[in-house]
């Protein structure tokens, strides 16, 4: 007997090895894949009861191989069915020979990871397909994280699989032209995958929680591969920075608690050590990027006892670096709640106003939520709940609606 | 992101199309589903059963009150909906526009963003 937990881990852990595995041998990633999430599902079925084999990968790598031949005979014999004279070779031919039975695992795990996050892809489809192939999730369980049924999220990863294969993708390592814009895809879709979770991080929906756990653990694995990237330290180092305020960033009620009014004492002090100490060890050889920067932040927050003590000027400072690296309005936001902790909070609203003239933030909620907090801060109450009304018609989030209501109101009765 | 598509229009309208109108209709929301369901879009969706059926629960006098009809007297009621998962707001209502009752004046749909359970801590 094996616990299920620990088969899970195996699996998942053994998931891309198989299927690397596979992939070289037959080519036909779009099969392979369907086979391995066969045997996956055998094996966490039949291990937990039945043990798990003394050679799990070559018990998975036969029992999936198995199915995909399976899959071959049927195939040609509907085709020779339905072509009369089948003037072609068997489909056997197509198979080559394993070159070799030892497979650099590491590599076919990167390759895995480049084809999964493959431009010809939307973002959820790249994420659906990441979590199936390289995590060894079910649909069934991807399903749940994104409350979709599992045959919306089947025929989705379905379509990815053709779309990257209709773009004549391969399963090598892509070459140094095309290899930065890959990674940071590969980087983003991880990065999107820990959000879905941590912002879930509360409520009913424990399941799309999970997610969290299963980024870093892909994050954790992509560092392992390329320890040489500062930017893949970066964002493993954020992801456990942020993970970090998980038991505190909402209240008893489900509430979201604002980063200055958490329970510090409630932060995962092991998680932000270990974040800090990455971040800080890849800004002394690396050159900046912004997954580092944002960790940086995330580290001068977790160094501070309270809001107050928080070293805004370095924050600042670390907002600016990163409005140059990766420009965008979002970091603006984020850079005027900081600079008002410093200069007031006139000097915040001051750098919000260009942001209205901004097709990507205008009548945006996180705009009018954080013009609402900074003209609260300026005393101006009657602007400040006006602007937090505002925030909350626009969000699609139930708790953020929540928490700016609750703003705007205590402006209106508290004193 | 979600959204839900609410199908509104006129209770009974099929009574004044011909057969082969209607066979067109059903013909082009099967067409519909179809898309949508290749395209991993589709979330679900329900018909709802005649106004007619519809019994409306309010406060009157302090006390619940259950009355038979539907809440709004108005000559388009709300017949049904879909649920679809898309990338942009914009694709969500292509999806509206692209349904029969749009393209042949039967009825309205209206496109409405799902709240989300999740959300950013501020």
């Amino acid at each position: 007997m094996s616990s299920p937990g620990a088969v899970e881990d195996l699996l998942r852990g053994l998931a891309p090895q198989v299927l690397g595995i596979l992939v070289r041998r037959h080519g036909q990633f779009h099969a392979a894949e369907d086979a391995v999430q066969e045997a996956l599902l055998a094996a966490a079925t039949r291990w937990p009861a039945e043990g798990v084999p003394e050679h799990p990968r070559s018990w998975l790598v036969t029992v999936a191989g198995r199915r995909l031949t399976d899959e071959w005979r049927s195939e040609r014999a509907r085709r020779e069915r339905e072509v009369a004279v089948a003037v072609r070779e068997p489909a056997y031919a197509a198979v080559a020979p394993p070159p070799d039975e030892e497979a650099p695992a590491g590599d076919d795990t990167l390759r895995l990871l480049f084809l999964c996050c493959h431009p010809a892809l939307n973002p959820p489809a790249q994420i659906a397909l990441t979590l199936r192939a390289v995590g060894g999730l079910s649909t069934a369980e991807i399903a749940r994280a994104f409350l979709v049924p599992e045959a919306t999220m089947s025929q989705r990863i379905r379509r990815a699989k053709q779309r990257i294969e209709a773009a004549g993708a391969r399963f090598t390592l892509p070459g140094p032209a095309e290899r930065d814009e890959r990674l940071r895809a590969v980087r983003q879709v991880l990065y999107l995958i820990f959000n879905e979770g941590y912002t879930a991080s509360s409520g009913p929906h424990l399941r799309r929680s999970e997610l969290t756990g299963e980024a870093i653990r892909l994050a954790r694995e992509l560092r392992r591969l390329l320890p040489d990237d500062g930017e893949v330290t970066g964002l493993l180092a954020l992801m456990l920075l942020t993970d970090a305020h998980r038991a505190a960033r909402t209240g008893p009620a489900g509430e979201l608690v604002p980063l200055a009014e958490q329970d510090r004492a409630r932060w995962d002090r092991a998680a932000i050590a270990e974040g800090a100490a990455l971040v800080a060890e890849a800004l002394t050889w690396s050159p900046p990027g912004p997954y580092q920067i944002q960790a940086a932040i995330a580290a001068v927050h977790a160094e501070a006892g309270s809001a107050a003590e928080t070293d805004w000027r370095q924050i600042v400072a670390l907002y600016r670096l990163l409005g140059v690296l990766a420009p965008n309005p979002m970091v603006t936001l984020n850079r005027a709640v900081a600079v008002a902790m410093v200069d007031g909070p006139r000097a915040g609203l001051a750098l919000l106003a260009p942001l209205d003239a901004d097709e990507r933030t205008a009548g945006h909620h996180r705009l009018a939520a954080v013009r609402g907090h900074l003209l609260e801060l300026a005393g101006e109450r009657g602007p400040a709940r006006a602007a937090y009304l505002a925030a909350a018609r626009g969000t699609t989030s139930l708790p953020e609606r929540r928490y700016l209501e609750l703003r705007a109101a205590r402006l209106t009765t508290g004193r | 992101m979600k959204y839900m598509l609410l199908i509104w229009n006129r209770p009974g309208f099929v009574e004044s199309l011909s057969e082969q109108e209607r066979n067109e209709i059903w013909g082009e929301v099967d067409e519909v589903m179809k898309e949508l369901t290749a395209s991993g879009e589709l979330v679900g969706g329900q018909a709802l059963a005649d106004p007619s059926q519809t019994r409306t629960a309010r406060l009157v006098g302090g006390r619940p009150e259950v009355t038979d009809g539907p809440f709004l007297e108005s000559k388009e009621q709300f017949a049904g909906y879909l649920m679809v998962d898309c990338d942009t707001p914009e694709r969500a209502a292509e999806i509206a526009a692209g349904w029969p009752d749009v393209r042949r004046g039967i009825g309205v749909l209206e496109v409405r963003p799902v709240m989300d359970e999740a959300g950013a801590e501020m």
